[in-house]
């Protein structure tokens, strides 16, 4: 009883302590990073096309080119991050102790986490969700033509209810071939063991890389479940938010004006009123933020607009080859939508 | 008086000496043997061919690029790619000479330490190399460009994590060891108390702890190094199985040897350090080689606080969207490189328990 008791005040003196730091983390995450001079940027590492390594060493990816935007946009230099490789377990603390300003590595968005944790979703730079992969021979176009298939899956995950949903709203028979891990799942895919290998989206492109024939399989253009991933930052630093917020805006806005890495200076002459705004020569968006007025013409420069990092770190440019689809702009047929630069 | 002749040398009777009868006496002695050897040999043929063929025959060795890769065997060219990142993780190329410096140094450590007689000499040279090391490593002095902790991977911080794992933990181990065998009872109960702690958890825990829930407790903006954090985390552990080693040694001297120590007049560390633990260490080689073979390979661990050791390393460049696919070849190789470390780790213990056990020969 002792040792409870004992136990008990050790457990309040945590809780207490807790409280204490999360109140005392500063609301001045800019300021900081100023002063520090680099952007601490929390990442997975081991995400192809997200977070990934090349042989060089350097992190690339569509994660890592939202630390690099910010970089550019508040330093002037999109090299000026520091990378922190984090796994799915502690990512979110890294970013409540401050070990990190911002975390960028395939977070979903969700109710609980916005709400109780003490962190701010920034929105959402990739649209992604569960999809399914099948051989082409199996001559499947569409997810709705799947009754009667068997399907492979990872167990223990969303993943096993959200194929239950979707086969039960269409009225269609399905049978579950379930495997521990990703890879398993492939290997049971390949030696014909199931029709349909699903998973989210993004991991099918990379999982239909390892097949020792990638070009015989799919991946369908249906998406049954929502995961929205996206930047988190600290909750109590509206400063930071907006910035990290804007950063993804200036991004999609570029996009969505034409303004590339490549035609950029050209652009600084264009009589647009909207670009004019966007790269800082007419308007106050930059010192709105308590940036510089050219910080979206750094990002565009060094880091390219939404669609040029897409297309570089996961879509067509890149081995993973993914369609646009929900990420392609608001007025393409997408989801992609930036508020006006105004 | 009975005369005896010398009987002449006799071969040994036929059956007891040679390869068949090592094969009928070991592998072929009852009917179930014989079954177990077919099994056997059917289960090495079933193995063995399919991974000479993938591993060499039908094998890629040449080449820089995925398109290389075409055979359908193992593709080494991965590896070839990567090697660097498997060395050294992130630390920046032109810089790496500093780090092959520091594993050219320890060769000439120890074969200084073959020359030197002096243990005193000894250990000023270890202490050397150590600092050397570091500030080869590390730099920030001298001139040397700083290589900050977070460009630290590879084999290059899984042997850095072993060796100063081991390296630290050694000395505090030896003090819990005769901290628990204490007539004083508040140095005994500290000792038990942390070493039963300690051994009650597991080294995960202790990483998870040092690396996740301690930088709550910091005050903001106070940041403690990840890989220092995590060494600490490690050495502690460590002791406390040292320390139960250490003890088993110390327990199987003869008490005669304590009393003599006190007898002839010795303080206690006299005793201790010229009598007890010179006999007690010599017992408990094989056990701490055993230990220290063990954090080898827990060094792996520290992947999941988001180090980047060679496991993790290998994890990381299977995860490069160009080389996606390759894992197994990772794998494979980093078998081959910790089996390689762990086979000459217990080698070398053999070796030393030869050396020193001259009373038990």
């Amino acid at each position: 009883m002792i040792f409870r008791s004992k136990l008990a005040k050790v457990s309040l003196a945590t809780i207490a302590i807790l409280g204490i730091c999360s109140t005392t983390l500063s609301a001045d995450t800019l300021g900081e990073v100023q002063k520090q001079g680099f952007v601490k940027c929390g990442v997975d590492g081991g995400l192809p096309g997200f977070s990934e390594v090349g042989s060089d060493g350097i992190y690339k990816g569509i994660d890592v080119d939202l630390c690099r935007a910010v970089a550019a946009g508040v330093l002037g230099d999109a090299k000026k991050v520091k990378y922190i490789a984090l796994n799915a377990k502690e990512r979110l603390t890294a970013l409540q102790s401050g070990e990190i300003d911002i975390l960028s590595r395939n977070t979903t968005w969700t109710q609980t986490r916005d709400t109780t944790l003490g962190l701010n979703f920034t929105g959402v730079t990739y649209y992604d969700g569960q999809g399914f992969m099948v051989n082409k021979k199996l001559g499947v176009k569409s997810a709705k033509e799947l009754d009667g298939a068997s399907i492979c899956l990872q167990t223990g995950t969303t993943t096993e209810l959200n194929v239950a949903d979707y086969f039960r709203t269409n009225k269609m028979k399905y049978k579950l071939v379930s495997y521990d891990t990703n890879d398993q799942v492939l290997k049971g895919y390949e030696s014909g063991r199931c029709d349909v290998l699903t998973s989210d989206q993004s991991q099918l492109y990379g999982l239909r890389i390892k097949l020792a024939q990638p070009d015989d399989s799919i991946v369908l253009p249906e998406i049954i479940s929502k995961e929205p991933l996206g930047p988190v930052v600290r909750q109590g630093d509206d400063k930071w938010f907006d910035i990290v917020k804007w950063t993804s805006y200036a991004m999609i806005t570029a996009e969505e004006k034409g303004v590339t890495s490549a035609n950029v200076d050209a652009m600084l002459k264009s009589d647009d009123p909207d670009i004019k705004r966007l790269l800082g020569s007419e308007g106050q968006m930059g010192e709105n933020l308590g940036l510089k007025k050219d910080f979206a013409y750094n990002i565009v420069k060094q880091v390219g607009n939404y669609g040029e990092s897409f297309e570089k770190t996961v879509g067509m440019g890149s081995p993973l080859k993914i369609a646009r689809g929900y990420n392609a702009l608001w007025n393409k047929g997408g989801l992609q939508y930036a508020p006006p630069f105004r | 008086m009975a005369i005896y002749e010398k009987i002449n040398e006799r071969k040994a009777p036929s059956g007891t000496k040679g390869v068949m009868h090592w094969v009928r006496d070991n592998l072929l002695s009852t009917p179930l043997n014989v079954a177990l050897t077919a099994l056997g040999i059917a289960i090495l043929f079933w193995i063995i061919p399919p991974f000479i063929k993938w591993a060499y025959v039908d094998a890629n060795f040449i080449g820089e690029t995925r398109e290389d890769c075409s055979s359908g065997g193992a593709c080494w060219v991965f590896i070839r790619m990567k090697l660097d990142m498997f060395m050294y993780g992130f630390y920046p190329s032109i810089e790496r000479w500093r780090v092959n410096t520091v594993y050219v140094l320890f060769f000439a450590l120890i074969a200084a330490f073959k020359y030197l007689k002096s243990s005193v000499l000894k250990i000023i040279f270890a202490h050397i190399y150590f600092i050397a090391g570091f500030i080869l490593v590390h730099g920030g002095y001298l001139g040397l460009e700083l290589v900050p902790t977070d460009k630290w991977g590879g084999l290059m911080l899984t042997i850095l994590v072993a060796a100063v794992g081991i390296v630290c933990a050694f000395p505090l181990g030896v003090i819990l060891a005769l901290g628990r065998q204490s007539h004083l009872p508040i140095i005994k109960s500290i000792s038990v108390t942390y070493i039963e702690f300690i051994r009650g958890v597991p080294l995960i825990t202790i990483l998870f702890m040092s690396s996740i829930i301690l930088p709550l407790f910091f005050p903001e903006g106070m940041t403690f190094d990840k890989l220092l954090r995590a060494l600490i985390g490690i050495a502690m552990f460590e002791a406390a199985y040292i320390a139960e080693n250490i003890r088993g040694g110390l327990q199987s001297i003869p008490k005669g040897q304590y009393e003599a120590g006190d007898a002839i007049g010795l303080s206690y560390w006299q005793k201790m350090f010229l009598v007890i633990l010179p006999q007690a260490l010599k017992v408990a080689i094989p056990n701490l080689v055993g230990v220290s073979i063990a954090l080898f390979q827990d060094t792996t661990l520290v992947l999941i606080i988001g180090l980047f050791d060679l496991l993790a390393m290998v994890r990381l460049s299977a995860a490069d969207s160009y080389w996606l696919g390759y894992e197994t070849e990772g794998y494979v190789f980093v078998t081959f490189i910790f089996w390689a470390f762990c086979y000459s780790m217990s080698s070398f213990s053999q070796r030393l328990e030869k050396r020193f056990n001259t009373n038990l020969r």
